[in-house]
Parts: C-alpha cells; structure tokens; sequence
C-alpha cells in the first residue's frame, strides 16, 4: 500500500510540473541577467524620468536631427495658406510613384480607397462614413492642401505625421495627385 | 409629377414617410418638399458626404442632423432656403454675418464645413429626407430560429448521454441482482460455488522476475531522461505566451475582417529595428468616429457569442480614458492615463534582431514570424525565437537579387562560389556569429 501512496505522489510531482507552465505568464529563464538588457529598451519602465518611462518627447522647442519644422499652423487660414501656396520640394527625378503607392496603400487606402475614390475597406464595411473622392470639386485639394491635411488631419481625418517622415509624405502627396489626375480623366 | 421614376420605386418608403410625418409633424408645411425625398438615395448621399463630420443622433465633428430641417425651423425659424444656402457655400454666410451661421461656426469651434455647390436641390432633398426618416425598427432577424437551430444538438446532445447513463446504471444493477439470484439458488440447491485459490499476485510475480525489473527500470529511466531534457529544452523559450493585456484589442478584427495593414499600427517596422507598439494617437485615427462596434444585426458585425458588443464598446471606452477624449464634447481633455502594454516578444539582450532589414529589404511577410495574426483573438507569440528557427529560415529563404543592380556583381561572385542559381540568406553571410551577437 505504501508503495502505491509513493507512485501516486510522484505523478502528482510530475504532472503538477507539467502544469506549471501557463500560457499568461512568461516562461522561466537561465540566466536573467544574460536575456534582460542592461541598457534601456524601447518603451521599458525607467526610473531615469519622471513620468517613470524610456520613451520620452523630443524637449520642447528641439528638432531631432534629419527633421524639418513646418511652420504653416493647423487653423483655417493656415489650411488656405497652404492650399494656395505650398509646392512640393521632390522634382521629377526624386517622385517615386511605386513607393508612393506602397505607402499610400498602407496608410491611406484602408478609408480613402486604392483609387482615391473615396470608398475603402472601412467605407465598405460602413465603419467609417464620408470618406470624399480626390476628384470633389467642393475641396478642389491642391498639392499644399494634400500635404496640409496629411500633416495636422482635418476634421475625422487624423493626422499622419508620426507614421510618415516629411521625404514619404510628399511621396504619398504626390501619388495621392496621380490618383486624383486618374479620376478626372 | 415629375419624378415618376423615383415614387415608383419608392412608394411604400413613401408611404411609410407620410404616415410618420403625420404623426410626428407638427407643421406640415415646412415638411411638404422633405416628404417628396427619396430616403434611400439620400442615405447614400449622406453617407457620402456628410457622414466623415455628422451622424444622425449624435455630436461629432459637426452637430448631429436628425430632423434637422424641422428643428431649424422651430427654434430658429430658419427654412429650406438658409439650409440651402448653408450646405452650398457656409463660409459665405458666416461671412455675411449671419447671426446663426456665426453662432454655430464658434459653436464647432470654427471648424469650416466643406462647401457642396454640386448638390443639386433634389439631392438636399433627399438627404433631409433622410435626416427625417425614421430610425429603422430593429431588424428582428431570424434570431430565434438560429438559437433553435443552435441549441438543438447541445440540448440533445446531454439527453442522450443522460439516457445511456441511465441504461448503464440500471444494466449494472440487472446484473448484481442476477448474480445474487444465481447464488441463492445454488445455496437452495445446496450446490457448493467455488472459490478460487488464491495465486501470487501479480506485481509479486513481476517483482520476483529480475530481468524484467531490470528492463522496465531501464525504459523507465529512459523516458524520464526524455521528459527531462524536453522540459529542461523549453526553458526560457516563451511559444504560446498569450498575456492579457490592459485593453482587449482583438488583431481578428481589425487584421484580418478590416484588413488592415500591419504597417500602418506598426509603422515602425518598416523603418527601426523596433516594429513599435502604436500610439493611442493612431488608435484614434479610426475611433475617433468608430466610437461602438457593429451589432450582431449588422451585415459588417465582429462580435461572437465569447465576445459580445458590451464587451468590445467597454474596451474602446477604455481607450477613451487612456487617451482622454471626451466623446460627448468631441474634444481631449488632457488628461491622459499610458496604456501599460504588455510586451509578448522578446529576444534575449545577446541577440541582436532588426525589424527594418527584415520587413523592408528582404520583404518578409510579417505572418512568417508571427503566424496567423489576422485571425488571433488575443494575440501571442507564434514562433519559438529560437537560434535553430533563425538559422532553419536563413538557410531555407533564397535572397530576392533581381533589381538590385548596386550588388550584382558580389552576388555574381557568391553564386559563382557556392555553384548555385539562388542565394539564402545563408549564403549572403546570414550564419555567421558576429550578425546578431555582439
């Protein structure tokens, strides 16, 4: 009898081991010391700070190298200013459609649909309302106008600055026009 | 009589419209031009054009337009005319100085409606018309049929177990009642039953045994070395890991049904070594005015039976609060809480990986890595991330050389040394130690 008490307590050692690993919880590890970076990882908790975390805004007033300021403001004005007189800074040689394509598929064709027509995946699927064509003659949207919008988002459009760099927004701009050119053939 | 196309197929609509105007109208008048819309062409010019700033029932980007024809002329004494005029040219009559119009404009915070000059006044019609109409009644779908249909084999399911339990209880019991019945009889006929003698037991037999002792004490071994080296392998290998995270954001959903792109969250994958964790700010690119899921009556719903509409409304409210948008007022309040996301992979800090090279230059679907994410409910790590999986995949992957005409000439060269038409990854130097420890 004693023998089958023992049996039975090494398979509820066994089995209590096998349940031991749940899928909520990260697995144990060798040597921690060796897998957790000393240095600071993106988004880590950091006592360095106040608010208590790694990833921190630029300081006010700063531009982190390889970054523009765009000084035309997010107002009505501003949004006509640019409409009127905002140009493109990429000539014909640096416009690079297919690129332009990529990303404007990524980050504007879920609403705005692959033509610009205005009728997305989300459109579609009735989630998000009054998407317009590139082609409505009420916004008349010029180059600055696309750019404008892009930047600072205008109304339920939100803005894109933190996903596209200024080189891939005038990219996205200028596929964005090739589109709008299609639909008014 | 004009638009005899439009009340033919429009007439019950038509009806139906008369009949709640004259019940809910109180000036027959004002609605005389409305009744002649056409509610289903002007739901698709309102959904088209006014629906990015306005919904029916509610406050967004601009105020909500249920039965805003007669709300204007009640309260403000306002008719067709101004309403004309204001959906056509709006910057106009503020312009003008239209007390109103002034009002309203600083009222939205002097957000500037689109003008519309290509409606035509049969289009303002009908999308007032729209504006007007009644809420559809909710679609009583054939819900109690489905449940029908979808309780039956459960319900059956349990009668029919319940039922051979039954038939086994009352067998085993029909057999002991046989067996003392067999006995009495014997003992009445004075038949004496045998009983057996009793034998070395079993496990006796077998401990006596030597060889087979030996053996089985081998085998035993054996197996716990395997199970022990299994368990020992696992170590620090996080596959499966599934933890729950501050905001239930399902990838089913917003992945795979709205096909959403990966790189437009994880933008940063296609730039940094990180593929980061979206900010709340993209989040509400889309829930600014995706404020609630589709319901289940909906042909565009999401929700399951395990998750239902209250469960993913909750969690969009929790991005609200996390983000501090005030829904009601359609402004942030500033008061924002960071989202403690819960980070699922993870490489060890002697392992160098990079996003960007991946997804970028070798043009790697982002599900080779992390399986089928556009059908995970709650997201987890899919691969092992194990060196043996880095290294199985840098020697299966062939290197994509066409169009790369900087490098031509090494990956001639390199072609030309390993005698092969295709490159891996391997072969480009993909094995050696120094690419990711260092």
């Amino acid at each position: 009898m004693k023998a089958t008490f023992k049996a039975i307590a090494v398979l509820a050692v066994l089995i209590s081991f096998s349940s031991c690993q749940k899928n909520s919880r990260p697995n144990y590890q060798y040597m921690p010391n060796m897998y957790e970076p000393v240095g600071y990882e993106t988004y880590a908790e950091s006592d360095a700070f106040n608010n208590g975390v790694e990833a921190q805004l630029p300081v006010e007033g700063t531009i982190p190298r390889g970054y523009s300021t765009y000084d035309i403001p997010d107002t009505n004005e501003g949004y006509e200013l640019a409409k009127q007189s905002l140009q493109s800074p990429l000539d014909s040689v640096q416009v690079d459609l297919v690129r332009g394509k990529e990303l404007y598929e990524i980050y504007c064709g879920i609403c705005h649909g692959n033509r610009g027509n205005g009728k997305g995946k989300l459109v579609e699927r009735e989630k998000i309302l009054g998407v317009p064509s590139y082609d409505d003659a009420g916004r008349a949207i010029t180059t600055g106008s696309i750019y404008h919008v892009i930047y600072y988002g205008k109304n339920t459009m939100g803005a894109y600055t933190n996903q596209l760099n200024e080189e891939e927004r005038w990219q996205v701009v200028a596929y964005v026009e090739k589109l709008k050119a299609d639909l008014e053939k | 009589m004009r638009q005899v196309v439009y009340r033919i197929i429009t007439l019950p609509l038509l009806r139906l419209g008369f009949v709640f105007l004259l019940i809910f109208s109180n000036n027959l008048g004002a609605q005389d031009t409305a009744a002649e819309g056409d509610v289903a062409a002007g739901k698709a010019l309102f959904n088209a054009n006014c629906a990015a700033c306005h919904r029916l029932n509610q406050k967004m980007t601009g105020p909500a337009l249920a039965n805003v024809e007669q709300r204007l002329y009640e309260e403000e004494g306002l008719d067709r005319e101004w309403l004309n005029a204001w959906i056509r040219n709006s910057a106009a009559l503020i312009e003008a100085g239209d007390s109103y119009a002034v009002k309203i404009w600083n009222e939205y915070n002097q957000t500037a409606m689109t003008a519309y000059p290509q409606l035509t006044d049969q289009d303002i019609t009908n999308i007032l018309a729209y504006t007007a109409a009644p809420p559809p009644a909710p679609v009583a779908k054939t819900d109690a049929a489905a449940q029908a249909v979808a309780g039956e084999p459960g319900i059956s399911n349990q009668i029919i177990l319940g039922a051979l339990a039954l038939l086994f209880a009352l067998l085993a019991m029909a057999l002991y009642l046989v067996k003392q019945t067999l006995n009495r009889f014997a003992e009445a006929k004075g038949i004496e039953v045998k009983v057996e003698e009793k034998r070395t037991p079993l496990w006796k037999a077998f401990a006596q045994n030597q060889f087979l002792v030996l053996v089985t004490s081998i085998f035993f071994l054996l197996a716990s070395a395997y199970f022990v080296y299994g368990y020992f392998m696992q170590v620090g290998i996080d596959q499966g890991y599934e933890p729950v995270q501050p905001i239930h954001y399902s990838h089913r959903i917003h992945a795979g049904a709205n096909a959403i792109e990966c790189k437009y969250c994880h933008s940063s994958a296609r730039v940094s070594k990180h593929s980061g964790i979206p900010s709340l700010n993209i989040c509400m690119n889309c829930h600014k005015s995706i404020n609630e899921v589709a319901g289940p009556e909906s042909e565009y719903t999401n929700v399951t039976e395990e998750y239902s509409k209250e469960f993913y409304d909750g969690e969009i409210q929790k991005l609200y609060k996390a983000v501090g948008w005030d829904a009601a007022e359609q402004k942030y309040t500033g008061e924002t809480q960071p989202v403690k996301w819960v980070r699922i992979h993870n490489l060890p800090d002697f392992a160098y990986f990079n996003h960007s090279q991946h997804v970028s230059v070798a043009g790697i679907e982002c599900q080779t890595c992390h399986g089928p994410v556009e059908e995970m409910e709650i997201m987890y790590q899919h691969a092992p991330l194990t060196m043996g999986w880095c290294i199985n995949c840098h020697r299966e992957t062939n290197v994509n050389v066409k169009d790369n005409e900087y490098y031509t000439k090494i990956h001639e060269e390199l072609s030309k040394k390993y005698g092969v038409d295709q490159l891996t990854a391997a072969q480009m130097g993909g094995l050696e130690c120094g690419k990711c420890h260092y």
